[in-house]
């Protein structure tokens, strides 16, 4: 019995380490593959959706895009593995995606002990509730005694148990996987409240039947830096996803969008655009990629400020104002280093 | 001469090597060896790849971590237990959780299986097709589809619990749950519990004293009855005189929910009815086979010597039809057990759930859990075949 029982541990640990035998870089596995391993939520409406062609879409994905553009020039060479609150670090530290680019907490611990980078934010988000506007709850203290949806693994379950317990409240935890599967109890009542980062909430409320019958608590109970993130240990790759965000984010606050990129990579006045786009200096090299890497992800997927309000921007269903994710020079947080 | 024969058979010649494969013995022992070393080697580097892709992340391993507080909620516990409480602790409640729906599972699966194997050997076509019907419906949908059905029809179509189905102020079934009188158990009820245990007792001395007073005289006694009054009569007349020491606690509709109580939880409800009613199918099959495999010659024989049709049932078919049932029904009170892990899909938070699931996440040591999860389903199935074996042995044919 001993043997097997070894064997079998074996095994099932060779089932989960067994795909991270690769020496090479990241880079060159990506290149040599010919598709870049990104993985995603399970769909959350704005932040990671399938088109009608089945293509995978939205605020999150466009970050692989845009990645996957820095390498190959081409968006659609990116393979999607959807991941829940749960899996997704195994698949990122087996080596099943090389990015994790889904609405996941940079948080201190999964930096270090999890032995993951993560690489910016593209998401200042914090964690609210929603609840079914008759059933007459103004605020998040007055839930005592109530059941709440809530996503497995996520920060938000941790941050769930500490609100109640710090107030001195009780309530009836009802886990659950993905956002549909938390929408779907929610909206059969076995739960009172739905708890997320208000991101996801408000993406949630947008795709019901009557949004209006739905409120948002106005407390927000904790910090959720929502960002892209990649395996510990290969700096290089850590480097690349890290300044195509930033690439899109400097995008936006020096004004060159999907439009006039091809235009200003002609040269401009303005010496950052030109290190950005190519013209001047060679910052590709320093990263492994070519001049031309940042023009090709703009011109892909547009700068920060196009991605956002095409997605989850005023204009779209899901209605985010831009928060704390507008430009520092705006009043918001982002903040890219510069390009230099 | 020629009438003598050689008993030590062919005669030995010299060493060689092909001798060591053609002989059978040494033949048998070489393909062993190369088998054995070939299983050894996937082991091996199955375990050394493991080492080095956790030197090559630069992950740690031990089990530091289950004293670590947990952080996270537990929504349906046996223990007490609360956000502060360890990793290990998480996993206990999810043991004691697994452990639970199995139990129960086993016991529905048994008493639903057992009844649907006799109604499908009924002479009644009606009730002999129902059960067929039933039978091959339920096992040839797959299990986690049960599940998610019998989950579903709950959280959908019970009524939400304001407007809970009440019977007599304390029954409420809703889809949060079923939710009962929680009984508070007054200081001298530990009567009532020693009235129990001394019924048992009683009831087991006697039985055995009865037996033995069979064998020596033939004389019989009503074992059956006294055995009733002593388990059951004893603790209710003890109850009784004691003036109710129990006192019941009715839910109440709170803002949310309902109230005190006890409660359960829908999760619970459908993991158990499903894993119930889907191995009942299986269970079933086996009985019929097992009643079909004692000869109709047993029975017939057992009537013409005056047995009672009761009598022939209880001493001559079952304790056959036993035999063939036992080892097929070990295997499905293990399937019922292993395939409580499909908890998961529903949210009820059995091993599984916790320590292979949020306490993974959340710490990250997938290995260190996965181990855990392995060996403690390892210990539940070892644990239910042996007591399966211990009692398979028992009613075994006693050769003389």
């Amino acid at each position: 019995m001993n043997t097997l029982s070894k064997f079998a541990v074996s095994a099932a640990a060779a089932a989960l380490l067994v795909a991270n035998t690769s020496t090479a870089g990241t880079l060159d596995d990506t290149r040599a593959a010919g598709e870049l391993k990104c993985g995603i939520s399970t769909g959350v409406p704005g932040f990671a959706f399938t088109s009608d062609a089945g293509d995978w879409q939205g605020f999150d994905p466009a970050v692989c895009q845009a990645v996957a553009a820095a390498i190959f020039g081409d968006t659609s060479k990116v393979k999607y593995t959807t991941t829940t609150g749960k899996t997704r670090f195994t698949a990122l530290a087996s080596g099943e995606v090389d990015m994790l680019a889904r609405n996941t907490t940079w948080t201190f611990s999964r930096d270090t002990d999890l032995k993951l980078d993560f690489v910016g934010v593209n998401y200042y988000d914090g964690q609210g509730f929603m609840a079914p506007a008759d059933l007459g709850v103004g605020s998040a203290k007055e839930l005592d005694g109530a059941s709440v949806c809530i996503q497995t693994g996520t920060t938000t379950e941790l941050n769930l148990a500490d609100f109640f317990r710090v107030n001195g409240i009780s309530y009836e935890a009802v886990p659950i996987e993905t956002n549909d599967e938390a929408r779907t109890n929610y909206e059969a009542g076995r739960c009172d409240v739905y708890t997320t980062d208000a991101s996801g909430l408000a993406a949630t409320r947008s795709s019901f039947d009557d949004p209006s019958a739905h409120v948002l608590m106005p407390e927000i109970i904790s910090k959720e830096p929502l960002g892209p993130l990649v395996r510990h240990g290969d700096s290089e790759w850590a480097d690349i996803v890290r300044w195509t965000l930033n690439a899109l984010i400097t995008a936006e606050e020096l004004g060159v969008t999907s439009e006039n990129v091809d235009k200003m990579a002609t040269g401009t006045d303005n010496p950052e655009i030109n290190r950005l786009l190519g013209s001047e200096g060679d910052l590709g090299a320093m990263i492994g990629l070519d001049k031309a890497w940042a023009w090709r992800a703009i011109k892909a997927v547009g700068n920060y400020g196009e991605i956002f309000d095409k997605y989850i921007g005023k204009d779209t269903p899901i209605g985010l104002e831009r928060g704390l994710n507008a430009q520092w020079t705006d009043g918001g947080l982002l903040y890219s280093p510069p390009f230099r | 001469m020629a009438t003598t024969i050689d008993m030590r058979g062919p005669p030995k010649s010299g060493f060689s090597i092909g001798k060591i494969w053609t002989d059978k013995k040494s033949r048998g022992v070489i393909v062993q060896v190369i088998a054995m070393a070939i299983f050894c080697a996937v082991v091996f580097y199955l375990a050394n790849n493991v080492v080095e892709n956790f030197q090559k992340l630069g992950k740690p391993f031990g089990f530091d971590f289950l004293e670590q507080e947990s952080n996270y909620d537990i929504n349906q516990t046996l223990i007490s237990y609360n956000s502060q409480s360890s990793h290990g602790r998480a996993a206990v409640v999810g043991i004691l959780n697994t452990l639970l729906v199995a139990f129960c599972g086993i016991i529905l699966a048994t008493i639903l299986g057992f009844i649907l194997g006799v109604l499908r050997l009924s002479p009644n076509w009606l009730v002999n097709k129902l059960a067929y019907c039933y039978i091959e419906f339920v096992r040839n949908v797959p299990v986690l589809v049960h599940i998610l059905l019998v989950h579903g029809i709950m959280v959908h179509s019970l009524p939400h619990p304001k407007q809970a189905i009440n019977v007599a102020d304390s029954f409420f079934l809703s889809n949060r749950g079923f939710y009962m009188p929680q009984p508070v158990f007054q200081p001298l009820f530990w009567l009532v519990v020693a009235a129990f245990v001394f019924g048992l007792i009683y009831a087991f001395w006697y039985r055995r004293a009865a037996r033995i007073k069979q064998a020596a005289t033939g004389e019989q006694s009503p074992v059956f009855w006294v055995m009733l009054a002593s388990i059951i009569g004893l603790p209710i007349l003890a109850f009784l005189l004691t003036g109710l020491p129990i006192e019941w606690q009715d839910p109440v509709q709170g803002k949310f929910n309902l109230k005190g109580g006890m409660a359960i939880k829908p999760e619970f409800m459908a993991l158990w009815l499903a894993l119930s009613l889907y191995t009942a199918a299986f269970i079933a099959e086996i009985v019929r086979s097992g009643i079909m495999a004692v000869d109709k010659g047993q029975s017939e024989a057992a009537l013409a010597l005056g047995l009672p049709r009761k009598r022939t049932m209880n001493l001559v078919v079952i304790p056959q039809a036993l035999r063939v049932i036992i080892p097929p029904l070990t295997s499905q009170y293990l399937n019922i057990t292993k395939n409580s892990s499909l908890a998961i899909a529903i949210g009820y938070m059995d091993i599984v759930a916790t320590i292979g699931g949020i306490s993974l996440n959340q710490t990250g040591r997938e290995m260190e859990c996965m181990i855990i999860v392995l060996g403690l389903y390892l210990f539940f199935s070892i644990t239910i075949s042996m007591i399966m074996n211990w009692y398979n042995n028992r009613i075994a044919l006693v050769e003389r």
